[in-house]
């Protein structure tokens, strides 16, 4: 196998740290003991690769893909779209990428969700891509709406879809959440507050962009991801190509 | 002012929540038949080489509940060490694996094929092993650990080498309960905490 060099070490500083007081469900799930940092091996270098053979024709469509194409879902309708990158500001291809969120109303198809709000009979509120040679996907969804959950009194997520993203190897492997631009519920939110960095949590914070949206149809969202790079200097062990 | 670097920092984190099983094994969820098959069911298909295994285990917070809601994802090479999709690896393994903890039992399944010993950096020799990633609510982002056996040879691992607290090494290493069967817990915090990694 090829080596194409180590992974380039988490800045963890970057990431929320796994103990946040204001986030209780991590008090009693977050790890005492120091992490153990060393250089990726081979376990984490590499790393599954699916094809689009496993993709359906609606799959990145959640408007209709519950329905199989019978019924649109309810809500305002949305492009969500942008490029995955790696750190080294390479585009990453072929990459899977799946989403999941709330219906317009803030509730889950989940056998666990009982909030008030009803399921949308025709949202089902996953969908997955694979991303095509620049790095670029898109799905076609409706805004999730805010929603209550227990943690402090009175609390309300912000209007968020869940993204997890596998990149080429399994030491890449990413999940996070997007949100909207101008929502006054990112600020009192104590999940995204888990990032300390505010140009960090920005960074999760998808734009309006107006030159995606579609007139008479859809608005659109920009969210690009970066993942992991990978060292290639020419003090590594095996490089590509030399 | 310095020059300006050209490298990006990576996105950050979040919590997958506890309906991660919505967007990555939607059938566990109650969204059975939004796709023909749920991604990652088993790790290896009909007729993959190697020794057949099951190991049952639970992820445990800081006050011994296990967890409901984890979500794990495995990462493994074949029975000869060799990693899918590389030159001579059986086709029968795919080495990726999703399960969740039981929404009732907080217990989680992995039937795999046991792995080779695979190469490390530096011409270095890896244990059997298989790496977890483990995600769930309350967890900001996802944590890296790795599975290795009682019934193998780990005393030259490279990676469970440098875990300077010896005692914790036991943390990693699945127990032998009958027949092709292990026991793996997972700690995360308190006595006992399992060693996750930052690689």
């Amino acid at each position: 196998m090829t080596d194409l060099g180590p992974l380039i070490p988490r800045d963890r500083a970057m990431h929320p740290p796994a103990y946040d007081v204001d986030y209780k469900t991590t008090i009693a799930r977050s790890p005492n003991l120091p992490l153990l940092s060393l250089e990726s091996t081979p376990s984490e270098e590499t790393g599954p690769r699916f094809g689009h053979g496993i993709l359906g024709a609606l799959d990145n469509n959640l408007i209709y893909n519950w329905t199989k194409g019978a019924a649109p879902a309810v809500g305002e309708r949305v492009l969500m779209h942008g490029r995955v990158l790696d750190e080294n500001g390479r585009a990453v291809p072929n990459t899977l990428i799946e989403i999941w969120q709330a219906n317009a109303g803030g509730r889950y198809r989940h056998i666990k969700d009982t909030y008030l709000a009803p399921l949308d009979p025709n949202f089902g509120g996953c969908g997955r891509t694979i991303s095509d040679a620049e790095g670029r996907y898109q799905f076609l969804t409706i805004r999730p709406g805010a929603y209550p959950w227990p943690n402090r009194g009175n609390e309300w997520r912000p209007m968020h879809i869940h993204i997890s993203v596998f990149g080429h190897s399994f030491g890449q492997r990413l999940i996070t959440q997007m949100y909207f631009e101008g929502d006054p519920l990112i600020d009192r939110c104590p999940i995204a507050a888990t990032i300390k960095s505010r140009s960090q949590l920005d960074r999760l914070v998808a734009p309006l962009d107006m030159s995606h949206a579609r007139p008479l149809d859809f608005l659109a969202y920009k969210f690009d991801i970066v993942l992991r790079g990978r060292r290639q200097t020419m003090f590594e062990n095996k490089l590509e190509g030399m | 002012m310095v020059q300006k670097l050209d490298t990006l920092p990576e996105t950050p984190s979040q919590t997958a929540g506890p309906y991660v099983h919505i967007g990555t094994i939607p059938t566990f969820a109650g969204l059975a038949g939004i796709y023909p098959e749920d991604l990652g069911l088993s790790p290896i298909a009909d007729g993959a080489k190697g020794e057949i295994i099951t190991i049952t285990g639970s992820v445990f917070d800081g006050t011994g509940w296990a967890l409901r809601d984890a979500m794990l994802e495995s990462w493994q090479a074949d029975a000869q060490g060799r990693w899918p999709g590389s030159d001579g690896a059986d086709p029968k393994v795919g080495g990726f694996c999703r399960f969740a903890a039981d929404k009732d039992s907080g217990e989680f399944v992995l039937r795999t094929v046991k792995p080779g010993a695979t190469k490390g950096r530096g011409g270095t020799t890896q244990s059997p092993h298989i790496a977890l990633w483990i995600v769930a609510r309350g967890i900001n982002i996802g944590l890296q650990t790795r599975l290795y056996f009682d019934d193998e040879d780990n005393a030259a691992d490279p990676v469970l080498g440098k875990i300077e607290l010896r005692p914790r090494v036991d943390t990693l290493i699945a127990k032998k309960t009958g027949p092709g069967a292990y026991r793996f817990d997972i700690r995360l915090q308190g006595a006992g905490e399992t060693v996750f990694f930052d690689m």
